[in-house]
């Protein structure tokens, strides 16, 4: 404590210290954001951000004097936490990010649940103010919606149950009145009683809403909503912040807050679509009317190839272009594809990647995924940069996406997906669509181009398919 | 309205601000990395599980307090250290950028 010591002699009082280290934490976080939001400065943001984290967390400990018996115990529960989370950090796969982000972001939003919770029941044996009661009511509310519904898009992502959307007739309405009621009950809390059986229904009533809000959105759509439930965990620890008085959490929760907010913007206007759409349409369900389903009739009939045939096609074109998505990653086939990329660079074919906004399962994803098979930065093409070149690609070669290349986002206005800006894949003059199956893609809807005249299908797994096609390559 | 009160209140409203301001420029590619890093920032309710739970009254209370450790704990570790791992990736980007 040596810089308590410091502090004291020159002339701070504790209190005046801890302050002044939490506004040191609060501004390193800001920073930290700041470098995250540019290439260059990302990985140092992080550690910046996390330095802050540090700082916060040791001038905390000054704060508290807890018995002894307390003391081990909680060492224990810190233990338990960070063996948990750096092991399921360094171990999840690449592929899994997105899920583990909502599993990390629900236990966050658990944690400020149970802080309010806590603090709720001292406020219940002691007079306090009406703002007081706001900020812990709320911080409750919030953050187990966002638990609740952090969970659900967890399972969704894992594939522990359906990504298809849940819906039921009145859905909307029923969710409604779920938040109506939890509304009253909060107004009930915060201005007329206090009673911890009545916060106790209000903590079921919003786990059921935030399993309620997730259960009808795609799995597609699932980064958007974790992104939302950040901002909501971020303001449940404001909340938390304000009851205990707690400014360095006031400032880092309305922080994730806001730049959540508008961060969960611009990811659904990456996507080309509002947020109310993301959030209540309901997109990727099947629906027998929807015009994504009409037009393509089942006996409309696909060609499908063979690994030679298709290998003779790349071995012999002057540009190819790769557009990978999340099929590839599934797989596992990242390497691979770059090894028929270098393959076909080598017979002096021109091969770039087309990376569309939301390809994989994040923004980013899939430039994180062939950035760790070592593709060259600078053949990774982003939509804007590449949609003008497709026809003059001899090939495009789409490994494992779907929807980024759906034309019916461009001329099906009854399309679900109408809007989203996609991939100019259907310009190349020949278009081979690699493919497990027929099935449609993450978002539900079926894909004309598979239909087109210039499309040839090779159906399998991705990594198999790839692996033929560089033996087919080798051997032409 | 007590003077602490209003201090929280404007430091709210500038942080809220502040944080939209900072983050407003992210291109689509950093948007999964600054997602998981802003993630791993609302962590500091570690902070506030401490502090409920050195202060808590009986059985319940504490067991409640030394949850919300953990929850926060795997929060803060876990989304520092994956958004580590996002971000390593695009170490092999570097003499591209220079290009720039």
């Amino acid at each position: 404590m040596s810089n308590i010591n410091l502090l004291a002699t020159s002339g701070l009082t504790l209190d005046e210290g801890v302050s002044l280290l939490y506004l040191l934490a609060a501004v390193l976080f800001i920073l930290g954001l700041k470098q995250l939001s540019s290439p260059k400065g990302a990985r140092k943001g992080n550690t910046t951000a996390a330095v802050g984290m540090l700082i916060a967390i040791i001038t905390s400990l000054t704060e508290i004097h807890p018995s002894s018996g307390k003391v081990i115990l909680m060492i224990v529960a810190v233990i338990i936490g960070t063996v948990v989370g750096a092991i399921s950090a360094r171990t999840v796969k690449m592929t899994a990010m997105p899920q583990m982000v909502a599993a990390f972001n629900g236990v966050g939003g658990g944690a400020a649940a149970l802080v309010s919770i806590e603090d709720y029941t001292r406020l219940v044996s002691s007079s306090h103010g009406i703002v007081l009661a706001i900020s812990v009511v709320f911080a409750v509310v919030v953050g187990s919606l966002s638990f609740a519904g952090s969970a659900i898009a967890f399972a969704k992502l894992q594939e522990l149950m359906t990504g298809v959307p849940i819906t039921y007739v009145g859905q909307q309405v029923v969710n409604g009145i779920v938040l109506l009621g939890i509304l009253a009950l909060a107004v009930v809390l915060i201005g007329f009683t206090s009673s911890i059986a009545l916060l106790a229904i209000l903590l079921v009533i919003s786990l059921i809403l935030g399993i309620a809000f997730v259960l009808p959105i795609g799995g597609a759509d699932m980064p958007v909503v974790i992104s939302l439930l950040n901002a909501f965990t971020g303001l449940a620890v404001a909340g938390s912040g304000f009851a205990l008085g707690n400014t360095v959490l006031i400032v880092g929760g309305t922080l994730v807050g806001a730049s959540g907010t508008l961060l969960t913007k611009m990811m659904s206007d990456a996507m080309g679509r509002s947020l109310s759409n993301i959030l209540f349409a309901a997109v990727g369900k099947v629906t027998v009317s929807s015009a994504g389903a009409v037009g393509v009739s089942q006996d409309q009939a696909v060609r499908s190839g063979t690994a030679d045939d298709i290998g003779v096609l790349l071995a012999y074109s002057q540009r190819v272009i790769i557009v990978p998505g999340y099929g590839l990653a599934v797989a596992q086939a990242q390497h691979v594809v770059r090894e028929l990329a270098d393959l076909l660079e080598q017979r002096g074919v021109d091969v770039k990647y087309a990376i569309h906004p939301v390809a994989g399962r994040m923004p980013g994803h899939m430039n994180v995924l062939l950035a760790e098979a070592d593709v060259k930065y600078d053949q990774l093409k982003e939509m804007d940069e590449i949609n003008d070149e497709f026809k003059l690609a001899d090939v495009a070669l789409i490994v494992g996406a779907n929807d980024v290349v759906n034309p019916a986002a461009k001329t099906d206005p009854g399309s679900p997906i109408y809007g989203m800006p996609i991939l100019n894949a259907e310009d190349a003059k020949n278009i081979v669509f690699m493919k497990r199956s027929m099935r449609p893609g993450f978002a539900g809807i079926d894909n004309q181009l598979m239909f087109d005249p210039k499309t040839i299908m090779l159906f399998g797994d991705a990594k198999e398919s790839l692996t033929k096609l560089v033996a087919a390559v080798k051997a032409s | 309205m007590s003077p602490e009160l209003v201090g929280y209140i404007t430091t709210f409203v500038l942080a809220a601000f502040v944080g939209i301001e900072v983050i407003s420029k992210v291109p689509t590619i950093l948007h999964t990395p600054l997602m998981s890093g802003s993630n791993a920032i609302h962590g500091i309710i570690f902070v506030g599980a401490i502090s409920v739970t050195s202060a808590s009254h009986g059985t319940v209370q504490l067991w409640l307090g030394l949850l919300a450790i953990v929850l926060a704990t795997i929060n803060v570790v876990g989304g520092f250290v994956v958004t580590d791992r996002m971000l390593e990736m695009f170490k092999p980007r570097r003499p591209a950028e220079e290009k720039r």
